[in-house]
């Protein structure tokens, strides 16, 4: 079975409410059959507008989405086949969790006996065989949401949507619902596209992730790439931690360029930069600088600790480095490091390659 | 399981239960305090009233008061043929006492409700007693029987038997278009006459319909009002709201304006030409009018439960409903409309129960056609003075409104109500 690479495909959308604001900007987007696609971007960016769009409760102020290449912009929601998990799971509260299920087939006038069959399926892919005469007010969070996501995925539509369907509930059952959904689309293959604000589970969960700001997409990859190769500042900071220095470039040659701080010259890694005398931010992760380090680095200084906060499994060590005196560093707990105090100096090094120099901020 | 069977004590060595009660005591005083005052303001103008209605609707002393010998003579008599001697001397006696004290007027309307005829043979009695022809030493029943020949006849001795409980159904009977036949049945009164069970029908049906047009007004706009933007919602509560706080006789008299045949509406029809002008319709002093202006008076009453339940509901439900495949209707009928039950219910209750009992409305632009029970009930209070049927009539009501309140509680249970 060859999969469509463009099984969900937004084309040249845009959307206002009021006539005034585009809160969706030219989203162009293709989803491919199968994936597991993420928009993650703070709130106000337009990710659940673009999530309503597809499932058809708003519709595109201009452009098309097409589903599997049939203009669905004209269909109405309940004849789209497309389930969909929400944010506080919408659970008919008047129903039994058989009865939630099974409304998705018995609207599709199906067989009791199919009807039967399918809710189990679903229940036991969510493991929660068992409960079927409960009411969903007596399940806890996070029964509710597995009852949410097995009605969602009972009638076998081809897309599922989720509009932050982990927020309510606590961290630990949070990872361990990422884990489960996870699974769950690798072993039924659905499309789902799933609408976060919180970078970590979209990270651990995604095959692509599109991050959203001002109605645009800032970037669309995979998550590793999403957080070793941010495209611009808004992404580099937006997903992980992040330390930034705001220069110059000076010099540039092909891949490597110098920037020009205050007090001081880095190699960096040039990005998003072309020419000599723009105005640049350099990114660079936290667990890419080290403390002292043992092998040869290109970028080397040294600077003051300011704070030392211990995390159990690491140390953030806070710097006062190159006039940056919010410069972090993750340092793993081992007996070597346990001797940082607060005003020691310390040398810090990095390789240039890891230091992205991105556009302004 | 053990710690249960076991007393516990405190650390002070006090039994936990004591000590519990001795700490909430000065709470469970204070919440007293609190609520005394409505509790007495209940028992004054609520419980008290109504048991004081109850008393006066059975209440028939007055002849039991009036014939205490007669009464207890009438103890041994079988009723199935003329009273015996004691019975005849017992009612002179009582008689006697009562002409003294010149209240035997009395008697002789309350005998003559129970049996025609009564006032102008005791008026006959008093006659003879007052010129001093009875002759307490010769057979008094002898005497009396020759004053009139109905007192011969033992129909009237029933009837006066009849009246011995100090107590009587009598009132409720009426109520009902019934009454007790002279062999102590329950007998109806003639077909022509039953007023009484045409009005409370008549109550019943006008209640009913305007809770129905109250609902079929007031969900669109509960649900509108739910949904709205906040700006637009408040505006609409506003109106929702506005006849709320217009004095009820203004509002009835302002639809006396609009529905009377030469008011706004028959104009207006004229002037689209929907009906001639010399053939206007009758939209007033009729039961249209009772509909018209009772629904608009107690849709609030409707709408307020149905925005009560309609704003928890959360717009994600029905979303929830269409994406799952359910067409809007399917969602609206499968998900939205159970979830509103208890304000349907508590707006149906809270409308059918206040239109059962109403009053003002129905007496001004009802008409003949249009008048309810409670119209009838002022009537006896007001102008013929049986106040006694009149709380008998108001305690069938009452009754009438706590039976439908228990139907009501065995099909969807009070639990399920939702006053806001």
């Amino acid at each position: 079975m060859s999969k469509n690479p463009e099984f969900v495909k937004f084309d040249k959308v845009d959307k206002s409410y009021d006539g005034k604001v585009l809160v969706v900007k030219d989203l162009q987007l293709d989803i491919a059959e199968g994936e597991f696609i993420t928009m993650l971007g703070p709130s106000g960016s337009g990710k659940t507008t673009c999530l309503m769009m597809l499932a058809g409760f708003e519709t595109p102020t201009n452009g098309e989405i097409l589903l599997d290449g049939n203009i669905i912009s004209n269909i109405p929601p309940h004849k789209r086949g497309i389930g969909m998990v929400f944010q506080n799971y919408a659970l008919f509260p008047h129903m039994t969790v058989y009865e939630n299920l099974a409304f998705p087939l018995r609207v599709r006038k199906i067989e009791k006996d199919e009807i039967d069959k399918k809710v189990d399926k679903a229940l036991s892919m969510v493991s929660l065989n068992g409960f079927e005469t409960r009411m969903p007010g007596q399940l806890s969070g996070g029964q509710q949401q597995r009852v949410a996501v097995a009605r969602a995925l009972v009638f076998d539509p081809a897309v599922v949507l989720m509009d932050e369907p982990l927020g309510a509930l606590d961290k630990n059952l949070r990872e361990s619902m990422q884990y489960e959904i996870k699974h769950i689309h690798e072993s039924i293959g659905v499309t789902v596209v799933y609408v976060t604000h919180d970078q970590s589970e979209a990270l651990t969960m995604s095959n692509r992730i599109a991050v959203f700001n001002d109605g645009k997409v800032q970037q669309l990859s995979s998550p590793a790439e999403l957080y070793e190769k941010p495209v611009n500042s808004f992404v580099a900071e937006f997903i992980g931690e992040n330390n930034t220095f705001n220069g110059e470039v000076s010099d540039i040659s092909g891949d490597e360029c110098k920037v020009k701080l205050s007090n001081a010259e880095i190699l960096s890694n040039a990005i998003s930069v072309k020419s000599k005398g723009e105005k640049t931010t350099v990114s660079l992760r936290p667990e890419r600088a080290l403390i002292e380090p043992t092998e040869k680095m290109d970028n080397m200084f040294s600077g003051k600790i300011e704070e030392v906060i211990y995390h159990g499994d690491h140390t953030r060590v806070r710097v006062n480095l190159l006039g940056n005196p919010e410069f972090i560093l993750k340092v793993p707990n081992s007996t070597s490091n346990l001797e940082l105090k607060v005003s020691q100096e310390i040398k810090i090094g990095w390789n240039s390659y890891d230091a992205r120099a991105l556009d302004p901020k | 399981m053990s710690s249960e069977t076991k007393q516990i004590l405190t650390t002070d060595g006090i039994p936990l239960e004591v000590s519990l009660k001795k700490a909430e005591k000065k709470n469970k005083i204070k919440a007293f305090l609190l609520v005394a005052p409505l509790l007495l303001f209940l028992f004054i103008t609520y419980v008290f009233p109504i048991g004081e209605m109850f008393t006066r609707s059975v209440d028939d002393k007055m002849i039991t008061n009036m014939l205490p010998k007669t009464f207890k003579a009438m103890e041994k008599w079988d009723g199935k043929e003329l009273p015996p001697e004691e019975v005849f001397s017992g009612f002179y006696s009582d008689y006697k006492v009562l002409i003294e004290n010149q209240t035997q007027g009395k008697l002789g309307q309350r005998l003559n409700k129970e049996k025609n005829g009564f006032n102008s043979i005791t008026k006959k009695l008093m006659r003879q007693i007052k010129r001093n022809k009875i002759d307490e030493s010769q057979s008094i029943k002898e005497q009396i029987m020759k004053v009139h020949k109905r007192w011969r006849d033992v129909e009237y001795w029933q009837a006066i038997k009849r009246t011995a409980p100090p107590y009587t159904m009598a009132k409720y009977l009426k109520g009902m278009d019934m009454y007790f036949a002279a062999d102590g049945s329950i007998a109806q009164v003639d077909e022509d006459r039953r007023i009484h069970r045409i009005l409370w029908l008549r109550t019943l049906e006008i209640a009913l319909f305007v809770t129905i047009f109250c609902f079929l007004m007031g969900y669109p706009i509960a649900h509108l009002l739910a949904t709205l933007p906040m700006k637009y919602s408040n505006l609409l509560m506003i109106c929702v709201l506005l006849p709320f706080w217009t004095s009820l006789l203004v509002r009835t008299a302002s639809w006396m304006i609009l529905l009377q045949q030469q008011g706004v509406v028959n104009d207006f029809f004229v002037m689209i030409g929907l009906v001639a002008d010399d053939n206007r319709p009758e939209m007033m002093y009729n039961k249209v009018g009772t509909y018209v202006a009772m629904t608009q008076i107690l849709l609030p009453f409707m709408v307020l439960p149905l925005y009560s339940v309609m704003k928890t509901i959360s717009p994600s439900l029905m979303r929830a409903g269409k994406s799952l495949g359910g067409t809007p209707f399917v969602a609206f009928w499968k998900v939205y409309f159970p979830l509103t039950i208890p304000g349907i219910g508590a707006g149906c209750l809270l409308v059918f129960i206040l239109a059962i009992g109403y009053y003002i409305t129905p007496a001004l632009v009802g008409g003949a056609s249009g008048t309810l029970i409670s119209n009838q009930i002022a009537y006896h209070m007001k102008t013929t003075l049986d106040w006694s049927f009149a709380s008998a009539m108001g305690l069938m009501l009452l009754s009438g409104v706590l039976v439908i309140y228990w139907i009501y509680n065995k099909l969807v249970g009070v639990d399920n109500i939702k006053l806001g």
